[in-house]
């Protein structure tokens, strides 16, 4: 993609460039076209080096799916209505790749344009075609859309690369055409207010370890604030599943941000809250875990062996309904006065924590909350035999996941190499301890389930025996992650990591 | 993927013209078309505007060692791409006498290049000798242009009799009336009962008119620069029956 100097690229100015070398002739009249981009939330395509773009013109509703190598799909469809998950495409290669790039997230809108297309073709002395130039002008909605911007892009006829390798170098250095520096994409995002990848459900926060910790654990807080925030629209349309669980991932974050470094901040804001963002966190369980459940249905009813999918069917009948239950009340939560007056508070009091006149610096704080947490996971965890009981893994397992969010919060203080090795032996152990836990809560709401199933005299006994094949899949997992955990443990306490802690820790002080 | 030679023993029946405008009208139908121009003279590639000039030459791609795939040129017309003719490929039979299985080898290097494409066009040299052969083995179809004459009747007998004697698979062939001189008894009569008698004849005859000795002027096929011209109907009618009966 190039552009002129002044923003423009005249057809005039890439005649001149490219002769005597090369000549042009029209292909088709000019058009109008009417762009969207979409992509996840999290933006996965554009993250990928993907984009989706739906171009409507007369006569045409494509679908192109580009990577950064200018590979594309195509897929013509109308009618489709986002946000949606990828199965709303016809099928194909397209949907087949972009299913794989969003995941469970639907695909949604993120920018729109209005372009006025020119398609001419590139002759050489044959008079053949060699390259196709696609001159742009794009049109960006908004009220900072900035003036239309000329675009020119050169597209290679298979077999002629090199000469259209000349042909761009012509138009570089003879018609003063600039490498564009941002795609359309980025220049509808911009008129809109927005820029690719705005959103991540990930920590980014940049702290110094100087900074009163006060300053950094607010800041950490007003980002959490934000991100739970963001994901509130879609959890309340039910845009797709992730939303609610980035949701829950700031709630559980800045619970522990409040229990583990709630202390620096003003005197009371961590008594004032932690029993509301609790209640926040404990409604949007019962959704989740039956998202979870739905989000691996598929896979359980693929592993019957004695009962059929058709025999799980009522199960899942049972789960949806329950789903639209759980929804409607954690919709009306989200809707409420109570949570609309949390955040507003929430975000008035992090606004306006005064500069501390006492009190540790960032790094200070991280350095002494890490290794407290670290000794906190290390020492109970030695603890653990074959013979001890459930619930000292489950200690564990939040034991960890404090660790974890003390060293998420904190990354931007530490060497990224040693951090990410931290996490790596952290995340092991974690993803054990959380196939044991998950195990344990589905087992006892599989009985839950199968009670409640019972009571309906239409659910036939073969659903509840197809349960009960489920829970013996479930209890295998269980003790394959309880056997598990001895190694996963070992690694994480190692005396290599200890040292890494070690490492890390001193590294903040410095 | 489907295969479709134009060829004939014969030369100078309009096996290029066939192959150019059927391509072109397959692509324009929607299919993916690959259009290999195999005559060292290069008929086809003038044509499609496009140089007569394979990298490493008929050999390279032979023997394999550089891809079919590497030599493949677009063309300006949509979903067309032309494997382009070489000079060297006046020593095809040379160099398949030097390969294994040289009958095959022609099937075993547009193998790989069933994903990407719908059908392949063979634009065949006149002749019968080892790269004919290996044609034969490859093709689907074989579309025999025929002059309207007793000679050229005789060459298609000879031509289903050496088919007939082959193992395993066999193309279909379909004849048709080409270069039709309405002025002449002999080739009304002969383009009227042979597809009355004969079912290996299209019903479709493509006459001899000087639009379609203009494709070598506008370098494209007449079915794109004189679309509603009674030569590019004919085509069209001629393509019809071929997808219709062969493919």
């Amino acid at each position: 993609m190039l552009t002129g100097d002044d923003g423009r690229s005249s057809v005039d100015v890439v005649r001149a460039g490219l002769a005597p070398r090369f000549s042009l002739a029209a292909s088709g009249r000019s058009r109008t076209l009417r762009q969207t981009w979409l992509d996840t939330f999290d933006w996965r395509l554009y993250q990928a080096g993907f984009s989706l773009e739906h171009r409507i013109a007369s006569g045409l509703n494509d679908y192109l799916l580009t990577d950064g190598h200018g590979e594309l799909l195509t897929v013509s469809a109308s009618s489709v209505r986002w946000p949606a998950l990828a199965d709303a495409l016809p099928p194909g290669p397209l949907r087949d790749r972009l299913a794989g790039l969003a995941w469970v997230r639907a695909i949604l809108p993120v920018a729109r344009a209005t372009s006025t297309v020119r398609q001419l073709r590139v002759l050489n002395d044959d008079l053949k075609t060699i390259a196709l130039l696609t001159f742009t002008q794009l049109e960006v909605p908004g009220p900072d859309a900035a003036p239309p911007q000329a675009r020119l892009s050169v597209t290679a006829i298979r077999g002629y690369q090199a000469q259209t390798g000349r042909i761009i170098r012509e138009l570089t250095e003879t018609a003063g055409l600039a490498p564009a520096t941002c795609s359309a994409l980025e220049t509808a995002l911009a008129a809109a207010g927005r820029r690719p990848g705005d959103y991540t459900g990930k920590i980014d926060v940049q702290l110094t370890a100087a900074m009163p910790a006060r300053r950094a654990v607010t800041r950490v807080l007003l980002q959490l604030a934000d991100t739970l925030q963001a994901n509130v629209p879609g959890t309340v349309r039910d845009t797709d599943t992730e939303f609610l669980h980035d949701l829950r991932v700031a709630v559980r974050r800045t619970r522990s941000a409040l229990k583990l470094c709630g202390d620096v901040l003003t005197a009371g804001t961590q008594q004032r809250y932690t029993g509301e963002f609790k209640w926040l966190g404990d409604i949007t369980t019962p959704v989740r875990d039956l998202d979870v459940y739905l989000l691996g249905y598929d896979e359980s009813a693929a592993g019957l062996l004695a009962a059929t999918a058709a025999e799980l069917a009522p199960f899942h009948a049972h789960l949806f309904h329950q789903r639209e239950i759980e929804r409607a009340a954690l919709v009306r939560v989200l809707r409420s006065r109570r949570f609309a007056g949390l955040i507003s508070a929430w975000r008035s009091d992090l606004a306006g924590q005064a500069a501390a006149r006492r009190g540790p610096a960032a790094g200070q704080l991280a350095a002494e909350r890490i290794h407290r947490a670290y000794r906190r996971v290390v020492g109970p965890g030695a603890r653990i035999g074959p013979g001890s009981p459930p619930e000292s893994l489950h200690d564990l397992r939040k034991r960890c996941k404090e660790l974890r969010y003390l060293l998420e919060f904190f990354a931007s203080l530490y060497d990224p190499v040693i951090h990410r090795q931290a996490v790596r032996d952290l995340k092991g152990l974690q993803d054990c301890l959380g196939e044991y836990q998950d195990c344990q809560v589905q087992l006892h709401e599989l009985r839950m389930f199968a009670s409640q199933m019972r009571t309906d005299r239409r659910v036939p006994a073969t659903a509840l025996l197809a349960m009960g094949e489920l829970a013996g899949q479930i209890a295998q997992r269980e003790q394959q992650a309880r056997d598990e955990f001895a190694g996963r443990f070992a690694d994480f306490a190692s005396a290599a990591n200890e040292q890494r802690f070690q490492a890390l820790t001193a590294g903040a002080r410095a | 993927m489907k295969i479709l030679a134009s060829y004939n023993i014969k030369g100078g029946v309009g096996k290029t013209a066939t192959a150019v405008n059927i391509a072109h009208l397959a692509a324009r139908d929607g299919l993916r078309v690959l259009l290999w121009d195999l005559d060292p003279q290069a008929a086809t590639s003038f044509l499609l505007r496009v140089r007569p000039r394979v990298k490493g030459g008929g050999a390279a791609l032979i023997k394999g060692s550089r891809e079919l795939d590497a030599a493949i040129k677009g063309t300006d017309f949509e979903r067309l791409d032309l494997l382009p003719a070489d000079f060297t490929y006046r020593n095809l039979d040379l160099i398949l006498d030097t390969t294994k299985k040289p009958t095959q080898r022609l099937a075993r290097l547009l193998r790989p290049l069933a994903a990407e494409y719908d059908l392949v066009v063979l634009d065949c040299p006149p002749g019968i000798s080892l790269l004919s052969e290996s044609v034969l083995h490859a093709a689907d179809v074989l579309l025999v242009p025929l002059i309207p004459t007793t000679l050229s009747v005789r060459t298609l007998d000879q031509l289903s009799e050496f088919i007939s004697g082959f193992d395993g698979q066999r193309p279909k062939v379909l004849a048709f009336c080409s270069m039709i001189d309405r002025r002449k008894r002999l080739h009304r009569e002969i383009a009227e009962q042979l597809p009355a008698e004969r079912p290996d004849v299209a019903q479709t005859v493509i006459p001899a008119l000087s639009l379609i000795e203009r494709m070598s002027v506008e370098r494209a096929p007449v079915t794109a620069f004189a679309p509603r011209s009674t030569a590019a109907r004919q085509y069209a009618a001629l393509w019809a029956e071929v997808a219709e009966r062969a493919l």
